[in-house]
């Protein structure tokens, strides 16, 4: 019996039989149905990713007529960073970078960020960056956003000023506890809002919140809230890009509009994303990294399905190192990168990636 | 283009690229057809991939879209502000 090439989640290559590829699709979509309580793939959608995983090909696509726009995170630091961005370190400034991004790479959209790609260490420096877009803006053609993470882990000590929760919790302190996360929320609100309003001054096309909800329940609060106040007092175009499947419950009790924070699948998030009144969603589904491509890509098709199902705004999943079914690993292979990507726009009918 | 109407507007995917589809009258297929859209890009002078003396660029090609498109971009109404 002939065997089908695929990889591990770790990006290692793995062979398995055709009846080994249906039944790591059809399992993979039914740990997402049972974690997030969303329908399975049905079996045409099961039959899409077998024919997608089966080509003997390298390189898959999409069927003409399908394509879809791209949306990026981590700004240019592919090819200005280092390892720690897994990138190349070219010897360019980030306008020349974004501007390799528009003109060589073909990308729909590019944004600006800085180089420790948070709001916190980003502040003092946003003079610097408003002048960055307002020379992409004068030379770009495709819409240019700024980037950056809420990353919400960094007012807290040693980092910020407010005691860590993970020094509390051990402690039984909990009210503290949920005390410094609050704190903390509120001053990354302050922080996102009064760097989101300068890029608005300047007429940048819009704000790309990445990794939303990294330190749990609190952070997702704080963008929320950031997104709200920003539709109301900007033109700027907003996308909230996730950091994980499942909402982590640092906090346990933080409500949006009544909802509870914590637990929130992507489904869920989605709602209140649009809510809070953003434009563009992009959800997570993590890799495991123990477990085959297909595996993770129908888990990941099976929960973003349930998103696009429901939702009023675009929405542009994220497909790349470990999340989108995509391996973890710094360089992820061709073959899994694009076949994930294929099975979001053809099986969860994604609008963007 | 698509990417803006989706960012700046809320439209989905299959109503974003009918949206431009519309507004440079081809079809949602032509939109990404290289070849289509590269003659198209030129005639309509909104921005090309290669650097073409002459033709518009960056704020320039922006406007020539905005106006295309029937869209409000915010850095060329900036440009608009700044104008004598």
């Amino acid at each position: 019996m002939s065997k089908i090439r695929t990889r591990m989640g770790d990006g290692s290559v793995v062979e398995v039989t055709p009846d080994e590829l249906r039944n790591e699709l059809v399992t993979g979509s039914e740990d997402a149905a049972d974690k997030g309580q969303v329908p399975a793939l049905d079996e045409n959608e099961v039959d899409k990713l077998v024919e997608i995983f089966s080509a003997p090909w390298r390189i898959v696509g999409v069927e003409p007529g399908h394509e879809v726009p791209l949306t990026k995170d981590e700004t240019a630091c592919t090819l200005i960073s280092s390892q720690l961005s897994s990138g190349a370190h070219l010897p360019i400034s980030r306008e020349a970078a974004i501007e390799v991004f528009e003109r060589v790479f073909a990308f729909d959209t590019m944004e600006l960020g800085w180089i420790d790609y948070s709001f916190k260490p980003a502040k003092p420096m946003v003079s610097l960056d408003q002048v960055s877009i307002e020379r992409l803006l004068a030379t770009t053609v495709f819409p240019v956003l700024y980037g950056a993470m809420p990353n919400m882990g960094l007012y807290y000590t040693p980092d910020g000023p407010f005691t860590n929760p993970a020094d509390l919790l051990p402690l039984m302190k909990m009210d503290e506890a949920r005390e410094a996360e609050m704190n903390a929320a509120e001053l990354c609100r302050e922080d996102m809002v009064y760097m989101c309003q300068r890029f608005d001054e300047i007429g940048a096309d819009g704000i790309d919140f990445d990794t939303t909800a990294s330190a749990g329940d609190a952070d997702f609060w704080a963008t929320l809230k950031t997104v709200e106040e920003l539709k109301k007092t900007t033109d700027l175009g907003i996308e909230v890009g996730m950091s994980g499947e499942f909402i982590l419950g640092m906090h346990g009790e933080v409500e949006y509009d009544g909802q509870r924070l914590a637990g929130l699948f992507p489904h869920q998030q989605l709602k209140l994303v649009e809510k809070a009144g953003a434009d563009i969603f992009g959800p997570v589904c993590n890799t495991k990294t123990n477990k085959t491509t297909p595996w993770n890509v129908a888990r990941a098709a099976t929960f973003v399905k349930e998103v696009t199902k429901t939702a009023t705004i675009p929405i542009h999943v994220n497909v790349g190192m470990g999340v989108g079914g995509v391996p973890m690993f710094e360089t992820p292979p061709i073959d899994a990168l694009t076949r994930a990507s294929v099975a979001m726009v053809e099986v969860a009918k994604v609008d963007g990636l | 283009m698509v990417a803006r109407m989706q960012l700046n507007h809320r439209m989905r995917l299959p109503e974003a690229k009918k949206y431009v589809a519309d507004k440079l009258k081809v079809s949602t297929v032509d939109l990404s057809d290289s070849t289509v859209m590269r003659n198209l890009r030129e005639e309509l002078d909104i921005g090309c991939v290669e650097a073409i003396p002459g033709l518009a660029k960056g704020l320039a090609a922006k406007a020539r879209i905005a106006d295309l498109l029937d869209i409000k971009i915010a850095c060329v109404e900036k440009l608009k502000d700044k104008m004598p």
